[in-house]
């Protein structure tokens, strides 16, 4: 089975840092990855690199077999690619809803209509069952900068869901989130994508989630993989260990 | 958020009621300030729908002078003298005008879209000022009374006829831009100024949305210009001036950015107000503007019509309390 | 003056619109204390009169308007800061009016001192070259203070990042409030020594901004070396097309500029700057 999305020898440097080296990696589609690593081993700059924030300085990147490395991010967007971040990018002064239905316009192709109003783009109230199946009816006419933060995350995750796109990444969902609610967040948020067979990559600080959660897991130091496979078998690896945590 | 639509359209409504029954009433030069008022609430308005999108232009007074313009050209070489052919032509040259420019200007933010707009504007001066032949430089240009319709106003009713078309008209375009805000584009707009990176990253182009919302603006003010020339019967190339763009910006923050309404009301109490404080303090007029800026800016960030607002929240807050 | 401008832009981070007031402060400040005790007997007295002018109201208006209304809004939306120093913009317009009246100012001794210069056979006034001189030691004076000493180093680092530099200990405020009194000292001086060449009138501060703007925006904001070539060629831009096409020197300027943003949009020594996300 040919891999939906695929790096090739995709290197990126910031100076000094080597964010990504040579670095190969496929996605099946339809699966759950995890991807660790300590701060600044490239995990960030491979969704930047991507969705197209970040040009790489060599390598390519293969969707569906067509490559879209240089395409900006809307581009990617408009092949189905969308992605979360570590930071909620929320319209702040937008009500939760808004959020959600100029997500599904932008989506239909309507972002460039200035007469009929917006809420008839969603006539099929497609938002207000994202909403739920996020578990943020409650919130629905608050204005996104009022939200909890475990709310804004399900939030910028559900506007990138709203694009139903064939692969989602998410980056660190559950950081800033509190111990509680960060099963909260993924009890809620994997379900939804598993049962719409989106290839979800996320990128995550906490082990006890990725263990968890993922199917697979990629671990990443200094741009390059250290180690792939279970996440029993990852988070085992003492060179993983040691990466992570400093001691075997 | 419901009182607050029914709300404004009750005032929209009940203001519109009073703008259309009342002045045949009042005495001329009141009547000749709202008509100012009301065409100058559309430049105005241009400029409120560019800082929903997190965009301040110092120079949008270039598309007011283009309107004007473009209706005393039409005069001086077409022979035009329709009022509302004369309205249709600043409607094409304000579109093709902020077209171009928005080329340029749409990938700009912040200081650099706020002072570009101001360099175009002063450039579009220089040309009207100098160009003497064509423009009739510092003399300007003379509008005389439009035909309406074919129709030529009697002399009697004139002040109040073009009042009637100001108003009228600009009602209408009132209710155009209030689609827009309610519409996708003025909610991707609003998205912008909150974030520009998401607007990206969910498929939609943000330097379309503002071209589009830019020529919008630009449409807007040259139709106020057209009309506020009608109203004056002479155009000038200081209507090009930077003084003139820095008064649309006072009287855009003075009304408030809330509601398409608020331009209409932040720019009659303008009008009235200088119309009073030119009179008994010429040299002390700009800083008047400027501290009252500083004002709104740290005390009344929301303008006149969030005033509106404020009173509604004590209002349902006294009603509830009295259940 | 343009210096002045981006060096604020620079630390502050905010493009001070008022910045050509300061300038037309300096300006009429030099011309009134010229006009008043530059006599024919001491030449020289009449330059450091022009001098004094500019320190004086840099000194003195730099951290008043820093202290009093530029630090409330430090921290908020661009289009707040902007409105902020347009608001102070049309305030100084009419103080200038109250305080030196409309009719205009014309200190022009200091300018016929110079008397002329022959160059290449043709006889050119000496005045601009004073000034040029000026301009370039200024220059190299602020490139040496940012570079070298202790307090440029200390203001590279407040620009880099402002919380770290507090949490090291540095006094970030007085900083910014030194910062912005050397840049509106700048301005004051480019006010001061240009007023000499014509006469000086209401609405010079807002007629200088703008042509100031298209210098720092065509050298790129925050870099003075920028500012420089940004003026450079603006200059040599004006004076091809005053004598060129007269009308359009205004025209020249802006189309230089509309042409280097169109090619590159931060400016020539700009640096672009992506959002962390």
């Amino acid at each position: 089975m040919s891999a939906v999305l695929e790096t090739v020898s995709l290197t990126k440097f910031f100076g000094m840092v080597r964010a990504a080296e040579d670095l190969s990696v496929q996605f099946q589609e339809g699966e759950l990855v995890g991807i660790v690593g300590p701060n600044g081993s490239g995990k960030t700059t491979l969704l930047n690199v991507i969705t197209g924030y970040v040009k790489p300085d060599r390598g390519r990147i293969r969707y569906q077999g067509k490559d879209i490395t240089g395409l900006s991010p809307r581009a990617v967007a408009d092949l189905g690619i969308a992605r979360s971040f570590q930071m909620p990018q929320l319209y702040l002064s937008l009500t939760v809803l808004e959020n959600l239905v100029l997500a599904l316009a932008i989506r239909a192709g309507r972002a460039r209509e200035f007469w009929a109003p917006l809420e008839r783009v969603d006539r099929r109230d497609e938002a207000p069952r994202i909403l739920e199946q996020f578990g943020l009816e409650e919130h629905a006419s608050h204005d996104a900068g009022q939200l909890p933060e475990g709310a804004r995350k399900l939030l910028d995750v559900a506007l990138s869901f709203a694009r139903r796109p064939r692969i989602l990444l998410m980056d660190e969902p559950t950081s800033g989130v509190s111990a509680r609610d960060k099963s909260k967040v993924m009890d809620t948020l994997v379900p939804v994508l598993k049962g719409t067979g989106v290839t979800t990559i996320f990128v995550e600080h906490d082990m006890e989630v990725v263990q968890r959660y993922a199917e697979r897991v990629l671990a990443f130091d200094e741009g390059k993989v250290i180690a792939a496979g279970s996440p029993d078998a990852v988070l085992r690896d003492p060179t993983v260990r040691r990466a992570l945590l400093g001691q075997p | 958020m419901a009182i607050g639509r029914r709300l404004d359209l009750t005032l929209a409504l009940a203001g519109l009621g009073f703008f259309l029954v009342v002045p045949p009433f009042l005495p001329q030069w009141i009547t000749f300030l709202l008509t100012l008022a009301w065409a100058k609430a559309l430049a105005v308005l241009g400029i409120v729908l560019l800082l929903r999108g997190g965009l301040l232009t110092f120079g949008h007074a270039l598309y007011y002078a283009v309107g004007a313009y473009t209706a005393g050209f039409a005069v001086k070489f077409l022979g035009v003298h329709e009022g509302l052919a004369a309205l249709g032509l600043a409607v094409v040259t304000g579109a093709a005008a902020s077209a171009l420019l928005g080329l340029l200007l749409a990938r700009y933010r912040g200081v650099h879209f706020g002072l570009l707009n101001l360099a175009f504007s002063m450039v579009l001066y220089a040309v009207l000022l100098k160009f003497y032949e064509v423009t009739g430089g510092t003399d300007g240009l003379r509008l005389p009374t439009p035909l309406l319709a074919g129709v030529k106003p009697d002399a009697q009713h004139l002040r109040l006829t073009i009042y009637y078309v100001t108003v009228v008209l600009a009602a209408l375009l009132l209710y155009v831009a209030y689609r827009f805000t309610t519409s996708p584009l003025g909610y991707t707009l609003r998205a912008v100024r909150d974030n520009e990176v998401r607007v990206e990253y969910m498929g939609a182009s943000v330097r379309q949305a503002i071209y589009c919302s830019y020529i919008v603006a630009g449409v807007l003010a040259s139709v106020g210009g057209v009309l506020a020339g009608f109203s004056v019967g002479h155009i000038v190339p200081e209507l090009s001036f930077w003084t003139q763009s820095g008064e649309f910006v006072f009287v855009a923050l003075l009304g408030g950015t809330g509601s398409v309404l608020a331009p209409v009301a932040g720019s009659i109490v303008f009008e009235f107000v200088r119309n009073y404080a030119f009179k008994y303090s010429p040299y002390t007029w700009q800083m008047t503007l400027g501290i009252v800026l500083l004002g709104i800016i740290f005390f009344l960030p929301g303008g006149l019509w969030s005033l509106k607002g404020i009173a509604a929240r004590r209002w349902t807050i006294v009603t509830r309390r009295s259940q | 003056m343009s210096a002045g401008l981006t060096f604020t832009y620079g630390v502050v981070r905010i493009l001070n619109l008022a910045h050509g007031n300061l300038y037309a402060l300096g300006a009429y400040m030099g011309a009134w204390l010229v006009l008043g005790w530059g006599s024919s007997a001491m030449p020289v007295l009449s330059y450091l009169l022009l001098f004094a002018a500019a320190v004086f109201i840099g000194v003195t208006a730099g951290p008043l308007i820093e202290r009093l209304f530029l630090r409330r809004v430090y921290g908020k939306e661009e289009e707040i800061q902007i409105l902020l120093t347009f608001s102070i913009l049309l305030i100084l317009e009419d103080v200038i009016k109250l305080v030196w009246g409309v009719s205009p100012l014309f200190a022009d001794k200091p300018y016929i001192y110079m008397g002329h210069v022959r160059l290449g056979g043709v006889d050119y006034a000496g005045y601009p070259f004073l000034l040029t001189g000026i301009a370039v030691v200024t220059g190299i004076l602020l490139w040496l203070v940012v570079t070298r000493t202790r307090f440029g180093k200390v203001l590279v680092s407040v620009i880099t990042d402002r919380e770290v530099s507090s949490a090291l200990g540095v006094n970030v405020p007085r900083i910014y409030t030194l910062a912005f009194t050397l840049g509106a000292v700048l301005a004051a001086l480019g006010g001061a020594f240009t007023a000499p060449m014509f006469s000086v009138v209401p609405g010079i501060g807002a007629e200088v901004i703008v042509v100031s703007f298209a210098v720092v925006a065509i050298g790129g904001l925050g870099s003075i070396g920028g500012a420089a070539l940004g003026a450079l060629l603006v200059g040599l831009a004006r004076a091809t097309a005053v004598h060129l096409f007269p009308e359009l020197d205004l025209f020249a300027i802006y189309l230089i500029m509309a042409l280097v943003l169109l090619f590159r949009p931060q400016g020539l020594f700009g640096q672009v700057e992506a959002r962390r996300i």
